[in-house]
């Protein structure tokens, strides 16, 4: 038996403030719920911080073998904690105005967070499950939480029922693999795989059937159809939830699963991996130009961007997971910083997240029309932002892989992609405003984080290498 | 003694028998949950088959935390259901068709 508190110290510091402010926030009179949402800051900048600590230590495998602690854990644990902190700075006031600033709403968050941990540390196929749907269940809540919408309890039936057609691909799959190899484990399912011919066809299908489940939960084409409507239809607040953090979780959960236990088998996945991202980023980009509302634009948009993470992936490089690692990072801040753009705008009865709204911003808010063309022009791939060198990076790792036609393509659609960013640029700028300026109604806490999110698309330039060079080490700590 | 395969074989009908529920159903949420049930309790008939023909224990634990898992998504589902009927006065499938675009 090997205990090791030391190694699942993040998650059970989370996991503890979270239990901590369910119960506190019983007893809390309404205008003291400030407490509950300082105690769920404290715990994610706790868990950040913790995670942060044990970076670069050696890997260690403990709780009898399901549970792996390395530099890649840490890193995403840091970025899901961090993420999930900035997220919830800018769904308070939002919440108030909605008449769901609740303790539950935080409760909920930070459970989400710890499944998304769990995910990040698993060695084993049931901890990856538990993880997965710890955070999958609470997400579902979180999309329902304001019950007097009915779009918003439309997005959240949809994103439940594709949400556990998904889950119970993944099973179905892990079922198939537990079959052929009798190990749970992923250190020994990958020993057992190498032993496996890759002509079995029973090992392809368990293959096919978690690739399916991990496109569901990323979102990525043929099996996207829950992302615009859930990025639409749920309050914003739950959308920068869904939106950020979880498709750090989802990367990660790619790299125990595919690159963790079935690498071997890179030469199959690799080719199912093309045809969803090729997909992805055509089909995404294409549709996300016929879109009128701005959160349903963004939703198209994270499906191109999956697309894009795809490609670092499938690569098969230690360089191409670090680029894909990167460029989730990357993708998490600058989509963040769009929806909280949508929650500044917005006010209470009126929700700013039709491309309408956003006419002649520039002379209404210059600054904040400025932040989001820098979000824009980085999501877009402009130099120089730092979504300019996320694509650069995998684009690298594909060419690097010999997929130079891939390269190409991606490339073209990132062009066609920038037409709908530029639009929006065209709309806040050169569009006469058709209402009268009023004033942003949002607290001087939210306008400060919103424009350092937003110019952290220019000023982090000087990091990228360090970041890079973190996310590389991250990759090579996997035991492979 | 029946063979895996027939233990298999039915796992895999009751998984398209659940596909077909989820992809086919036109007309109450309802059995869109039910239908979930059945893709997590055919996963179920794998795992219980594959650790008996194994003779290990790891597949039948695993069944426990789906079965778990499963009575927690049904009761997100039906609080969700619940949530939509509310503000909609039906749970017919067809008429979760305000999101679109």
């Amino acid at each position: 038996m090997s205990f090791d508190f030391q190694a699942i110290l993040p998650e059970l510091f989370v996991f503890t403030v979270a239990s901590i402010v369910l119960v506190v926030d019983l007893y809390l009179p309404a205008e003291r719920r400030g407490i509950s949402y300082g105690l769920s800051l404290v715990a994610l900048a706790g868990g950040a911080m913790l995670a942060a600590a044990g970076f670069g230590g050696q890997p260690e495998i403990t709780l009898n073998g399901m549970f792996i602690d390395d530099a890649f854990a840490d890193l995403v644990k840091a970025a899901v904690c961090l993420v999930t902190l900035v997220v919830f700075v800018y769904s308070r006031d939002y919440a108030a105005q909605r008449g769901f600033y609740q303790g539950e709403y935080f409760v909920l968050g930070l459970y989400s967070v710890v499944g998304m941990m769990v995910i990040a540390s698993a060695n084993n196929m049931l901890v990856l499950y538990m993880g997965l749907e710890l955070m999958s269940l609470c997400l579902y809540a979180l999309v329902a939480f304001q019950r007097d919408s009915s779009l918003a309890t439309e997005a959240a039936m949809k994103y439940f029922v594709l949400g556990a057609l998904g889950s119970g691909m993944l099973l179905y799959g892990m079922s198939i693999l537990y079959g052929l190899t009798g190990t749970l484990d992923i250190g020994a399912l990958r020993e057992a795989v190498a032993k496996q011919s890759p002509d079995n066809l029973a090992l392809v299908l368990g293959l096919v059937f978690v690739l399916v489940s991990l496109a569901f939960k990323l979102g990525t084409v043929p099996f996207h159809m829950w992302v615009p409507d859930v990025y639409h239809g749920a309050p914003t607040s739950s959308t920068m939830l869904v939106g950020a953090a979880p498709k750090i979780a989802g990367l990660a959960m790619i790299i125990r699963l595919l690159v963790g236990g079935l690498e071997d088998l890179h030469l199959l996945w690799r080719d199912m991996l093309i045809v969803l991202s090729v997909l992805s980023i055509g089909i995404g980009n294409l549709i996300a130009i016929a879109q009128v509302n701005f959160k349903r634009m963004l939703a198209y948009s994270a499906i191109s961007h999956m697309g894009f993470m795809l490609l670092g992936v499938l690569a098969g490089t230690t360089n191409g997971y670090s680029s894909a690692l990167f460029y989730s990072l990357v993708y998490a801040v600058s989509s963040m910083g769009a929806f909280g753009m949508i929650v500044l705008l917005s006010r209470a009865g009126f929700e700013a997240d039709l491309l309408d709204d956003l006419t002649g911003l520039n002379r209404r808010h210059p600054w904040y029309a400025f932040l989001l063309l820098l979000l824009m022009v980085s999501m877009a791939g402009v130099p120089p932002t730092i979504g300019f060198f996320a694509k650069l990076s995998v684009i690298q790792a594909v060419v690097e892989a010999d997929l130079v036609w891939l390269a190409v393509l991606a490339v073209l659609f990132a062009v066609v992609g920038a037409f709908y960013y530029l639009r929006v640029i065209k709309i806040m700028y050169f569009d006469a405003p058709v209402e009268e300026p009023r004033p942003v109604e949002a607290a001087a806490g939210l306008r400060f984080v919103i424009s350092t999110n937003a110019c952290a698309m220019v000023l982090l330039l000087p990091f990228i290498g360090p970041i890079q060079e973190v996310c590389i080490r991250a990759i090579e700590s996997l035991a492979r | 003694m029946i063979p895996l395969s027939h233990y298999l074989i039915l796992g895999a009908i009751l998984f398209a028998l659940s596909m077909v529920g989820i992809f086919l159903n036109r007309k109450n949420v309802v059995i869109l949950l039910m239908a979930i049930e059945l893709l997590l309790l055919a996963v179920n008939m794998n795992f219980v088959a594959f650790s008996h023909y194994l003779q290990d224990l790891s597949g039948q634990v695993f069944v426990f935390f789906i079965l778990t898992v499963a009575a927690a998504e049904s009761a997100i589902g039906l609080a969700i259901i619940i949530v939509l009927f509310r503000s909609r006065r039906s749970i017919n499938v067809e008429d979760l068709d305000s999101l679109k675009g």
